[in-house]
């Protein structure tokens, strides 16, 4: 028995996990994957929003912008790439024009700090890059880039340190509550609980529907992205989007946290919320706008391409609140943009509701909300370098040539407490595999590493989940 | 700071044949720098024949290939760091590397030799849709899990790409017990060796299937199947041409990319055809006493121009450490034209010595019955009768430096 069980580990069930483990409550979080970010925070855009698109009184816009006023806090304690960019909305055509003039007003409305509307040679300054057709911008100085999974896996991790515990591929197949105890059926067994706290992102509905609430339907829908080599990073300084229109959101092009260019995404309502598909037609769709913003797009500098799944929520807005058909069950559900922004918000909102069922609890008397600093070896100066070496010297030794990710790091992310147990956790973590040769060099290395560190042979090292084995057996000779 | 002659980049048969024809030239104070923990390069899991028929005029594995030269490096007493990465290479020759012994070292050379070889290209440079299972892997990387682990990288499998290491690995897999069920390549002609489509595909009923792409991947978590498809001449899939093949991988072997990330950022220009450095004939790019040779500078067929273009390297590094390079009375360019897709060197510099000097270059299409030329001014100064031009294979032109009268040379197919 816990007292609280959290159901999934993305950004949002990782930060609620985070706020509440500095209280003296057990807790465990609950993921049908293998590892955390792998469902909409590992594949998003990655953007810290100013906050202007939301409408204003919305929870949405609450929360994202004491979300975006935290973030570079939350990200110098988690240890997170973090980089205030700014951002800008462009406009070509009066319609545009007026629909920037609205965000601005939303946007002041809300107290955003540092929001102007600008002309096209302030903005051809800003971007010298962009398309000479742009008539004006918005510009929010206030808007970030970080890595959305390191954001996730970091906030977890924290929690776990401060004694949360993990519990990988645990799929929550029912609840049932007697009296006020609530047993989450899993599908490696019951877990039972005092509270429930529903962060399932795409099946935060059906994870609901188990406790009877049928109050809210989460509808899927993918956006797919175009990542290009570092080379092509410089491209733009900004975030930049393009102005909402009848056709659509536009897509956004901007640099990401670790130096590539990311272009998307597009937006397509789908029928099967695990599928994480590319097209080629959304591929085309996301490059042919993008040249819209900007005609230097160089497609064959791509580096790989990936699609995201939105859980959007039928009515629109977040919902953050106890469920009203059962007590002690708490939604957090329909977190699409702007989630990533707003979950550090989230989190200490959710520890205040949780605060307000149980009565008062008292924090624990050792709890940290900070990670020790750690810089990549690839960001270290010629000293750091030096000194990491001599302190560990498989600091020296270099895995992942295209981001020179050193054996020491991977080991580390290996062992850290929620740690890298995959390919793509050791990729998320470390960023090993995820430069231009995509793994080509490093995969035999960091599959060596794992099974040494994990002790298990090499052929049942996985890229992700149960069943994506790499290799299949041992040679004949 | 240490300081060397020398430095040569990387321990395949390129910075191999550098080092000891470089030793052989009376450099004693040389060392190659390898960041595996072997000395050998790709060569080290290329456990097929082929290899060493030119320049050992016997056939070889490649791995009896590597032999050869490291135990020349071992008899010579070359030095050479193992598992040690090159970092980064500045414009002053400065080397900066890591390793698990040393440190953080940073070296300093008169010369520096550039073989660090090339990648491969992976999916996501292709974009290629569908799903992201495991089971999505370059040829090479499958090759090194078989012939260096000892694991077989799955059961059934299409090939995208019809490159020597594709071909190679359809055969090593299918004598694995792999199933292999298509190779398919996007151009009308093969990308591999004449040679390898020969023994690697029709001896073992492979089909090739030419003008075909994988248009989608299937499978969550590990491939289940691709869907290929027909493509026109612009490479547009044919709608009706689509089929569905079962497989658990899927191997790519869709080019090779010389790993220049030293090369340009220590300043030197690259050129974005060969995806190399630009070099004159003495192989020399455009920092002064750095070279290029093997697959670092453009991709080569056969192992064995892959060590003449070393040796040629550290030639000229030799006479650059010695002080004895000729002087330079003016740079003269090279230019692919007509039916050409690359050339190299890219320039020619003409000094007071008149000479022969040897241009690669690799056609655009298949030619049968053509001549080459290198002309000046509108003027032709060579000409060279082939019985036919392949994409795959390599060729030159040999032009004489007192021919040219103008500052630009151009290569083209005479059709
Ligand atoms: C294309 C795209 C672009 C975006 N761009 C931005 C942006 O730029 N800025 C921004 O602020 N936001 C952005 N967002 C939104 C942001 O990514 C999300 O709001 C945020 O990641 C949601 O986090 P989450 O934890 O709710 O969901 P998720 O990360 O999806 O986590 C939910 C978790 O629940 C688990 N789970 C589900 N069912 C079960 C079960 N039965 N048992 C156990 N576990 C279960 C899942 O495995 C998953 O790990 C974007 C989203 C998308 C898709
Ligand atoms: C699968 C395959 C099959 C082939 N089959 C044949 C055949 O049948 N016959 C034939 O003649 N040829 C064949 N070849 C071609 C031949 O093997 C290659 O052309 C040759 O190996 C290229 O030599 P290289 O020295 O330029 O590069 P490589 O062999 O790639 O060597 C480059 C070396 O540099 C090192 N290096 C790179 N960067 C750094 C750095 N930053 N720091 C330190 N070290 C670094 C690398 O680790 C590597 O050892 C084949 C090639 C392949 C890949």
């Amino acid at each position: 028995m816990v007292d609280i069980v959290i159901i999934g580990a993305g950004v949002i069930g990782s930060f609620v996990a985070r706020s509440l483990s500095k209280y003296q409550l057990s807790i465990c979080v609950t993921d049908r994957h293998i590892d955390a970010a792998m469902g909409a925070s590992g594949a998003n855009s990655g953007i810290i929003h100013a906050g202007y698109d939301a409408i204003p009184g919305t929870l949405k816009a609450k929360f994202n912008i004491e979300g975006s006023d935290m973030m570079e806090k939350t990200c110098e304690e988690l240890n997170v790439p973090y980089k205030k960019t700014g951002s800008l909305v462009i406009a070509f055509n009066d319609e545009e024009i007026s629909k920037i003039q609205e965000m601005y007003d939303h946007g002041t409305k809300e107290g955003i700090r540092d929001m102007s509307l600008i002309s096209k040679e302030q903005v051809l300054t800003l971007e010298p890059n962009l398309s000479p057709e742009i008539k004006g911008a918005l510009l929010a100085k206030t808007a970030a880039i970080v890595s959305p999974y390191k954001l996730n896996i970091n906030a977890l991790e924290n929690a776990v340190r401060n004694g949360v515990e993990f519990l990988r591929e645990h799929t929550v197949l029912g609840i049932k509550k007697e009296k006020e105890v609530f047993s989450v059926i899993t599908d490696k067994g019951t877990l039972t609980c005092r509270m429930v706290i529903n962060c399932a992102g795409l099946y935060a509905d059906e994870i609901a529907r188990m406790v009877g609430d049928d109050s809210f339907k989460i509808i899927p829908r993918s956006g797919e992205y175009i990542l290009l080599d570092k080379s092509e990073g410089t491209l733009v300084n900004h975030v930049v989007f393009q102005a909402p229109t009848m056709e659509g959101k536009g897509v956004l092009i901007t640099s990401t946290v670790d130096g590539n260019l990311l272009i998307g995404p597009d937006a397509k309502e789908i029928k099967d919320k695990d599928e994480r598909d590319t097209h080629r037609s959304s591929i085309d769709y996301v490059y042919k706008k993008g040249l819209q913003t900007t005609d230097k797009l160089l497609l064959h500098k791509s580096v790989t391409i990936f699609t995201g799944v939105r859980a959007t929520p039928d009515k629109g807005d977040f919902i953050i609140e106890e469920s009203r058909y059962c007590k002690g069950f708490i939604n957090v559900a329909g977190i699409e943009s702007p989630g990533l922004s707003s979950a550090p918000a989230i989190g200490n909102h959710v520890a205040l509701i949780v605060k307000s069922i149980i009565g008062d609890i008292s924090e624990k008397e050792n709890y940290s909300m900070t990670l020790e600093k750690k810089k990549y070896f690839s960001e270290m100066n010629e000293e750091e370098k030096k000194e990491a070496i001599l302190k560990n010297p498989l600091y020296g030794k270099i895995i992942c040539r295209c981001e020179s990710v050193t054996e020491g790091e991977i080991i580390d992310s290996i062992h850290q407490k929620a740690g890298a147990v995959t390919i793509d956790g050791v990729k998320r973590r470390t960023r090993a595999g995820m430069g231009r040769c995509q793994g080509g060099f490093c995969l035999p290395h960091v599959m060596d590493i794992l099974s040494r560190e994990l002790k298990v042979d090499k052929d049942k090292i996985q890229k992700g989940d149960e069943g994506s084995y790499i290799l299949t057996g041992r040679t004949r000779q | 700071m240490i300081y060397h002659e020398l430095i040569i980049i990387g321990g395949g048969p390129a910075g191999m044949a550098a080092a000891v024809t470089a030793r052989e030239r009376g450099i004693s104070d040389l060392l190659i720098i390898e960041r595996e923990n072997m000395l050998g390069g790709i060569l080290k899991q290329c456990i097929h024949n082929g290899f060493g028929l030119h320049y050992f005029s016997e056939e070889l594995t490649g791995s009896e290939y590597a032999a050869k030269f490291v135990d020349k490096i071992d008899e010579l007493k070359i030095s050479y760091k193992l598992n040690t990465m090159v970092l980064s290479v500045d414009g002053n020759k400065m080397v900066y590397t890591s390793n698990e012994e040393d440190g953080y070292v940073i070296y300093k050379a008169k010369a520096i030799i550039l073989a660090m070889g090339c990648r491969e290209r992976p999916r996501g440079n292709l974009r290629i849709p569908g799903s992201n299972p495991s089971g999505v892997l370059t040829a090479g990387t499958a090759q090194r899990f078989v012939n260096i682990d000892g694991y077989l990288p799955g059961t059934s499998c299409v090939i995208l790409g019809s490159g020597d290491i594709g071909l190679i690995m359809a055969r090593r897999l299918t004598l694995e017990g792999v199933k292999v069920k298509a190779v398919c390549e996007i151009m009308p002609h093969p990308g591999g060796l004449v040679r390898n489509i020969e023994q690697c595909l029709n001896d073992y009923d492979i089909p090739l299937k030419l003008s075909h792409t994988v248009f989608s991947i299937h499978g969550k978590k590990r491939v289940e199947g691709v869907t290929i498809a027909m493509v026109d001449e612009h490479f547009n899939i044919i709608e009706n041409t689509k089929e569905y093949i079962a497989c658990d991988t899927l191997l790519l072997s869709v080019g090779l990319i010389p790993e220049n990330e030293l090369t340009f950022a220590m300043g030197a220009k690259i050129d974005s055809v060969t995806n190399g450095a630009f070099v004159n004939q003495n192989l020399e790019t455009s920092v002064e006493g750095v070279f290029s040779c093997g697959n670092v500078l453009h991709v080569h067929d056969l192992v064995d121009y892959v060590t003449l273009e070393g040796i040629k390297a550290a030639e000229h590094a030799v006479e650059h450490i010695k002080n004895n390079a000729l002087k330079t009375i003016r740079r003269v360019t090279v230019v692919a034209a007509a039916g050409i897709r690359y050339v190299m060197p890219q320039y020619i510099d003409i000094t007071e010595e008149e000479e022969v000097v040897r241009v690669y270059f690799r056609s655009r299409k298949v030619f049968k019955e053509v001549s080459t030329f290198a002309s000046c001014d509108d003027v032709w100064i060579s000409k060279r009768r082939h019985l036919r031009l392949l994409p795959a294979e390599m060729e030159f032109i040999e032009v004489n430096t007192n021919d040219i009268k103008d500052d630009t040379v151009y290569i083209g197919v005479d059709a």
